[in-house]
């Protein structure tokens, strides 16, 4: 999420050598956003960690308006064989898989324990929904907060008009930018100050489509707002479809940050991260091919 | 190509120390005093949401007889094995009565005879557990507002706490309470017949409490005896229910 610079800024004096031959510096993301991008980071992280702590009270989901016990889409439990060891089982659909160790099974203090995800990835890390609960909606809060007031920054602001939404010659580049990403090319100069097309559209899907629609299916879960959201329910399917689509986007926002985490590697973590930070942001301007001096 | 080796493996290192962090921290935190109650204010402004934005009066959803569920999963207690409820149950709870007390007018003792015989209700509505799954079921009951009416709420009532029969593996009985607004919700019944049928032992035989709009453990089952209290102060733990002294909220709405 940056802000397209308006001056170039010199480097400040004090201020770590970037790590390429650098012409200039810019100040790329400006405070709101840098402060809103990490409030969801870390809810982002504990909303995850929550949520499968909640899933794990019932690790199981299905299509429809109720749960059909026979007929997960998705399950995760244990077999005890013959010789009492306990092996961890995950079934999609009809196909079954082992998966001792990671999903149905896992070690718990050093002890094989029946639970869907593992403790590490769980908060708390113990079998414990009723505090799962309660860090998922203090955290949805802040989340769904954080995102109004980014939505609210955004449009108000020139930040989505300027940055986010793709131009005319984003949208007769999308090709080029395709190659580039699947080469790991990356933009230089100019260029590297702007979102690329693919970056935008990404970043407009995740936030604009994602979030709300995460929000809305955690919503469809609630019976107390399925007194009013009956439409959306129905929309989706049912109750278990929408705690099945809440699940499944929870898993496309952990592909977001690990694509996330890739590019900003690939394009240089040192300057991405500081950029994200402090807000400033080197670019190279040489005139040279994208090899990379790494 | 080594640095780019050595910095991955660094990036790769602290990014799972930083998440390691947290989880360890999120533990950590939720062993405190402190750090728990800041998170039990989200429920406050949940509640407080939730109110203006689905009304106390609005309906839950009402499903058609085929959504009925082929099994209604029980959960909690199963077959209460106190010896005043095994008795009630070998007479198929002909001694049975349930007693209205507390901040009413006129406390009364209503025999399932005498519950059948007010006006019932009977509504296809689905069922969800904290735990995450859903069942649906028809439940026939007499409406709760109904059963106020008759034994007439002093000004100041505003729970209606829920007594039962039985008693949870750690010696404490099951009990829950719900709000004013919700008791006198159209919905909420105290439920005598399940698909068509008396209700059922595991179900929470011969009366239970359904509160559509809240989850599972809200909906008490084998109730001996509800109170109108002004205060849940007192009653258990004082969280106003079972699940709700272990920790679990007590506006079950989400």
């Amino acid at each position: 999420m940056a802000s397209i610079p308006q001056d170039a800024v010199p480097p400040q004096q004090g201020l770590r050598p970037p790590p390429r031959a650098v012409a200039r510096v810019i100040y790329r993301h400006k405070l709101p956003v840098r402060i809103m991008h990490w409030i969801n980071a870390i809810c982002l992280l504990v909303l995850l960690g929550s949520g499968l702590q909640i899933f794990n009270a019932h690790p199981a989901l299905y299509w429809g308006q109720q749960s059909t016990f026979d007929r997960p889409w998705l399950a995760m439990g244990a077999r005890r064989g013959a010789d009492g060891k306990l092996t961890g089982v995950t079934s999609v659909g009809s196909h079954v898989f082992r998966t001792t160790g990671v999903f149905g099974v896992s070690s718990m203090e050093g002890r094989p324990t029946v639970r869907g995800f593992p403790a590490w990835m769980t908060i708390p890390g113990p079998q414990w929904l009723s505090m799962g609960r309660r860090w998922h909606f203090f955290f949805a809060w802040i989340f769904v907060i954080n995102g109004i007031c980014f939505a609210a920054y955004a449009l108000v602001g020139p930040h989505f008009r300027r940055d986010l939404a793709p131009t005319k010659a984003d949208w007769r580049g999308i090709g080029r930018s395709i190659v580039d990403h699947a080469l790991l090319r990356h933009p230089k100069g100019e260029a590297a100050a702007r979102y690329n097309v693919l970056q935008k559209l990404t970043y407009l899907i995740v936030i604009f489509g994602f979030g709300p629609l995460i929000v809305l299916m955690g919503l469809a879960m609630s019976p107390r707002m399925d007194s009013v959201l009956g439409w959306l329910v129905d929309l989706v399917g049912g109750r278990q479809s929408a705690r099945s689509i809440h699940f499944l986007l929870a898993w496309g926002f952990v592909a977001f940050f690990l694509i996330h985490i890739f590019e900003a590697v690939v394009s240089g973590f040192g300057n991405e991260l500081r950029s994200i930070v402090t807000g400033r942001f080197a670019i190279d301007d040489t005139e040279r091919a994208h090899e990379t001096d790494e | 190509m080594k640095l780019m080796n050595r910095r991955r493996r660094f990036l790769r290192n602290a990014l799972t120390a930083a998440g390691a962090g947290v989880l360890a921290g999120c533990d950590r935190l939720s062993q405190t005093d402190w750090a728990p109650r800041v998170l039990e204010s989200a429920e406050h402004l949940t509640h407080a949401v939730q109110r203006v934005v689905a009304p106390p009066s609005a309906m839950a959803r009402e499903f058609g007889e085929a959504d009925i569920s082929p099994v209604f999963r029980p959960n909690g207690s199963t077959n209460p094995q106190t010896r005043e409820y095994r008795a009630l149950a070998a007479d198929d709870f002909r001694g049975y009565a349930l007693r209205v007390g507390g901040l009413v007018a006129r406390p009364l003792s209503l025999s399932l005879e005498r519950l059948r015989a007010l006006p019932s209700r009977t509504q296809i509505t689905r069922h969800d557990c904290v735990e995450g799954w859903s069942v649906i079921g028809k439940w026939t009951g007499v409406q709760l507002s109904r059963v106020l009416d008759l034994a007439k709420p002093a000004q100041r009532a505003r729970y209606v706490v829920f007594r039962c029969f039985d008693v949870m593996d750690d010696g404490h009985p099951y009990y829950e309470s719900i709000g004013m607004d919700d008791a006198r919700h159209p919905q909420t019944l105290l439920a005598y017949g399940l698909n068509d049928k008396p209700l059922p032992t595991p179900n929470g035989a011969p009366l239970r409490l359904r509160v559509e709009r809240q989850l599972g453990y809200k909906q008490a089952k084998y109730l001996s005896a509800i109170e109108v209290v002004d205060s849940l102060a007192g009653i258990g733990d004082g969280n106003g229910g079972y699940w709700e002294d272990q920790g679990y909220e007590w506006y079950a709405g989400i």
